[in-house]
Formats: structure tokens, C-alpha cells, sequence
């Protein structure tokens, strides 16, 4: 893990609201797992005052490394404004990226609106393998062009809410009607997007006895394990009450979350 | 440029620091989480995270909360406890070469007393800091802090429990903070440090409901800093002890700010967060600051406040 000033290489909007930014540092490239994060300085100035939270949404070669975004307040409106050139102070990589120990059989990659972001970079890593992505917007105008990071080989799968595109519904509805099909014994669920399609995806993923990796997202504001201000709250009979997302995740197997206190 | 570096070392009662420069408790850890970015060993010293008799998961989230220039933290005090610390951290911080605070919490009185008695004997650490100003506990931290009769009893027990310079870490949610430096200077105290978080809120507008699980939290960050200055100096002037500033400082011209008011060190909280090197390059600026100006020593700088 470092921290230091990188030039941003290019920063553009890829849908609304969406941002792609490429940075470059060989250092982050080579110690870069998926699932992992970093935090950024959106400018030198006090107020917003925290770096915010960012997962590496792919390392596509050599020293770049790419940072998928959503403007959703202060911070992301700066950064939405940076130039090619402009520096910006990133500190990582930091946190536990997704478990790839057992992924020989199917991986289901279930992603809602910007949750797709480390997604993207866990299909690049196991491109080649039986690999489904199931993604979910509102709306078509918010549509990852995933060809610009994933890989090609991966099966795309598409839900909008208004069903401008694909799947008119949830991203949980392809989940459920995958899990329904039956005949998963080594399959491994991978899933990030908003807090209610998490709580929905480990619940289908637990009643179906399906190993599932969740990436979670909370307020932070070191990302290092210091300010122990993003914790969440564990399940029975965990070794802590309270996870902390920057340190103990930001990937969790769905067993491991009390789901109820979230 | 020749001529020796500008010596930065200040004492504080019996203790030597290198440098004026500490890490405010529950902002470094116990410097393991910075081990890749800063070597404690340049600091001043480190003020560990908040230890109370056994272990405290902390509050229930949300935790913290960005505001104008600053944060609100509701952490309660989540730490490994007494019996984790000694076992797993103290052979981390023997490590370290650098000077080591131990902040301290209790729920009563006696369990102040028993947290400072079991640190007895413990060589790394150099020095304690009385946490009675902590706004997110509802069982005893701040209360403590707040009356200058129970401050002085909070100080004792720990002094008569303890084998090491004792500071007390002063709450600025107070009408007076000068009344309560001074009953912890009479009860005995080595030092005093503040101030610590201002109690404050932020409630979500869409869903009606206060942002933070705890309701209220500690404000801190440069949003605090004129409110901690003015505290350091009306202290400052009004007792005897060394006083050991901070409050929101980002850089090495806030720290001169502390230092002119007559801090004789300062410690940095939240900018941790957000520069994580932020303490050496602090050092650095306090070191070019006196070498621009011919000041051979950071004593000339304590307490120069012209008024």
C-alpha cells in the first residue's frame, strides 16, 4: 500500500452520471487484487475534508489502472471535473479483494448500477473460466460499456427497472430464475450494487446453499483500519461484533453479515 | 546552508520528545496501520487508541459522517481492552522507538484507577492520557469531564495508580474549560491536552432520521480549529502544567499557531485520515520554518504569542 500524487490520464463520462478515470502506477497495478480499493484526494482543499472510497474497476496493462465512479454528491462532482494531467493524491491499495481460492466451477457475477465496478475487474481476472455477469440499472442511459474493461469472452446479462434494456425488473430476477434452474454444487456467487439488492441476493444465495462474496460499501474515512468508523455489524458467532469494511472487507462471504442490523 | 538543524526536542514534565509532534488518540491506530507510510520513530510520540478495562465493540453504525471542513464521529470507544493490549499490542509498540501515550477510558472512577494499575510496570509506555472527555459513551467519558470536582477525582485515582506522567485530555463542551485544566492541574496532573472532539449532530433529510447510529458524535477537523486555539491560550495562561494542543490541524502553520499560543506540543487527529504523512511533513515544515528564520531552537517559538 502507498500513497502518492498520479497524474489522472483520462477521465470520461461512459454513461449518466458514470465516469471512467485512468490512472497510472505501476506500484498499485502489480499489488492490486479484485475487490480491493482506493482512496482518493478529490482536490487539495478542506472542505469536502475525507478522501472517498474507490474500487479498481480493472487493470487493463502496463501501469493503468482504471476507477469507475458515479457523481453522487461533493466529492464525485469534483472529481468528475479532473483533466487529463491533473494529480490527484491515491492512497493503495487497500482492503481484502474477493476469495479466488475455489473458483474452478461456475462464477456468477451479479452487479447493481456502479457495483458493477469491481466486478469488472474480477471478470478480468478470471476471464477463460465459466464466467456469467448479470448486471442491473434503471434505466439504459446508465449502461456500462463493459467492453471497455471486461473481458470478451464473458457472458453479459442485462436488467434495467424500466426495462429500456434487457430484463425489464430487478438484476435479483436473473439471479432467482439461474438459482431456480437447479444443479449448482460448485457454483460461486459474486455480487455488489446497492444494500437492498445485497440483502436479497444473500438471502437467495443462502436459501440455496450457494457460496456467495459480497462487496460492501460504507462512509469512511481513512480506509487503513484507524478510524473504525465503517463497521458493520457481523452475524452470530463471529470472531467480532462489528466488521470493518476498509480492513476485514470490503469483501464478506454473505454468511458472515447480520443482514437484519445492516 | 550550514550550521546544526534547528533543534526541535521540547519536554513535557519529565519527558524528552524529538519533536513537539504527536498522533491524537483513535487517529493512528497503534502506528501498525501506518507501518507502510510513516516510521514513528520520527515523531514526537504516538497517543494510542482509547483503552478501556475490557474489551468494547464500539456504537452501532452509521459511525461517521462528513461535514463543512470537518467529521462526526460516533466510534464509542471501541477498543481490544486492557488484557488484549498487553498481550498483543505492547510487543508491537516496543518496537516502535518512539515515545508512547496510552489513552485511557473507564466507566467509574475505580476503573480509571484499575486501567492506569494495569499499566504499571509497562516500560514502553512513557505516559497516560485521562480520556474524560469522550461525547460518545453515555456511561461516565465526558461526564467526567465536565465537573471540575469529579475531574480532580478521576486525576488522583489514576496518579495513585500509576507509575508513569499522567495527562489529562480536556472535553471543549464545557462553559469554563480553564476551571476544569485547573482541577486537574491541583489534583496533580503532569499535563493537560485538548481539546477533544465538540458534541454535535446531522440528521438525514430523506429519511427524517438523525445520520448517525449514536444521534450525536464528536466533531473534529480544521472546522474546529479557531474553538481549540482559543481553548490552548485561555489554558495556557492559566495554569502552570505543560498544555498539549490540538484540534483540527492540517498542517505545520497550524501547529505554529498551538506552539506561539503556548502549546509545548501538538497533537494531530483527523488530518491522519485524509494525509496519512501528514505528521512528518508537519515536522518537516516546523524544522524550515525555524531554519528560514534563524530560530535555533522550537522553545523560542512556545508561548511567543505577542498581545
Amino acid at each position: 500500500m502507498i500513497e502518492l500524487d498520479i497524474e489522472v490520464t483520462f477521465n470520461k463520462r461512459v454513461a449518466s452520471d458514470i465516469f471512467l478515470m485512468g490512472l497510472r502506477s505501476a506500484q498499485i497495478v502489480s499489488d492490486s487484487m479484485p475487490g480491493q480499493f482506493v482512496m482518493i484526494r478529490v482536490s487539495d482543499a478542506t472542505d469536502p475534508l475525507l478522501r472517498r472510497p474507490f474500487s479498481i474497476c480493472g487493470v487493463p496493462g502496463g501501469d493503468l489502472f482504471l476507477i469507475l465512479y458515479r457523481v453522487v454528491g461533493r466529492g464525485t462532482a469534483i472529481m468528475s471535473g479532473a483533466r487529463e494531467g491533473d494529480r490527484l493524491s491515491v492512497l493503495g491499495p487497500l482492503g481484502r479483494g474477493f476469495d479466488l481460492s475455489k473458483t474452478i466451477g461456475r462464477s456468477l457475477l451479479v452487479g447493481g448500477g456502479i457495483g458493477v465496478a469491481p466486478l469488472m475487474f474480477l471478470a478480468q481476472t478470471i476471464e477463460g473460466r465459466d464466467v456469467t455477469f448479470m448486471t442491473g440499472y434503471s434505466s439504459a442511459s446508465e449502461e456500462v460499456p463493459m467492453e471497455q474493461v471486461c473481458a470478451k469472452g464473458t457472458e453479459i446479462l442485462i436488467a434495467t427497472d424500466d426495462g429500456s434494456i434487457g430484463h425489464k425488473g430487478p438484476v435479483t430476477d436473473l439471479l432467482e430464475s439461474y438459482l431456480e434452474g437447479g444443479a449448482h454444487g460448485d457454483l460461486k456467487v459474486f455480487a455488489c450494487g446497492p444494500l437492498p439488492m445485497l440483502r436479497r441476493v444473500a438471502a437467495m444465495t443462502l436459501g440455496h446453499d450457494v457460496s456467495c462474496q459480497v462487496s460492501m460499501e460504507t462512509a469512511m474515512a481513512c480506509g487503513l483500519g484507524v478510524c473504525q468508523g465503517c463497521a458493520l455489524k457481523s452475524s452470530p458467532g463471529q470472531e467480532k461484533t462489528y466488521f470493518f469494511v476498509c480492513q476485514d472487507g470490503p469483501v464478506f462471504q454473505a454468511q458472515s453479515l447480520d443482514w437484519k442490523e445492516l | 546552508m550550514s550550521g546544526k538543524p534547528p533543534d526541535l526536542t521540547v519536554d513535557i514534565g519529565p519527558l524528552k520528545l524529538k519533536n513537539p509532534v504527536l498522533t491524537a488518540s483513535g487517529t493512528f491506530g497503534y502506528g501498525q496501520e501506518f507501518n507502510d507510510l510513516v516510521d514513528p520513530a520520527m515523531l514526537g510520540g504516538i497517543v494510542v487508541k482509547g483503552l478501556s478495562l475490557r474489551p468494547r465493540p464500539g456504537n452501532p453504525p452509521p459511525r461517521i459522517v462528513e461535514t463543512p471542513c470537518g467529521m462526526l464521529n460516533a466510534i464509542g470507544l471501541a477498543n481490544v481492552g486492557l488484557e488484549a493490549f498487553l498481550k498483543e499490542k505492547v510487543p508491537w509498540l516496543q518496537k516502535l522507538h518512539t515515545l508512547v501515550v496510552v489513552n485511557i477510558y473507564g466507566n467509574s472512577i475505580d476503573e480509571y484507577g484499575a486501567v492506569a494499575a494495569g499499566l504499571r510496570g509497562v516500560d514502553v509506555v512513557d505516559a497516560v492520557e485521562v480520556n474524560i472527555s469522550c461525547p460518545n459513551v453515555k456511561d461516565g467519558g465526558m461526564a467526567f469531564g465536565t465537573d471540575p470536582d469529579i475531574t480532580a477525582r478521576v486525576t488522583e485515582e489514576v496518579l495513585k495508580n500509576c507509575d508513569k506522567p499522567v495527562f489529562v485530555k480536556l472535553s471543549p463542551n464545557v462553559t469554563d474549560i480553564v476551571s476544569i485544566a485547573r482541577a486537574a492541574e491541583s489534583a496533580g496532573a503532569h499535563a493537560v491536552s485538548l481539546i477533544n472532539t465538540l458534541t454535535g449532530m446531522s440528521i438525514d433529510i430523506e429519511r427524517r432520521v438523525p445520520t448517525l447510529g449514536n444521534i450525536s458524535g464528536g466533531l473534529s477537523g480544521p472546522a474546529i480549529r479557531p474553538v481549540a486555539l482559543y481553548m490552548v491560550y485561555q489554558v495556557v495562561r492559566s495554569v502552570g502544567i505543560p498544555v498539549i494542543g490540538g484540534g483540527g490541524i492540517m498542517d505545520y502553520r497550524d501547529a505554529l499557531e498551538f506552539l506561539i499560543a503556548g502549546a509545548r506540543a501538538i497533537q494531530v487527529g483527523t488530518a491522519n485520515f485524509v494525509k496519512p504523512r501528514v505528521s512528518l511533513e508537519i515536522i518537516d515544515g516546523l524544522r524550515k520554518y525555524c531554519r528560514d528564520r534563524g530560530i535555533a531552537e522550537i522553545e523560542e517559538i512556545i508561548g511567543t504569542l505577542n498581545t
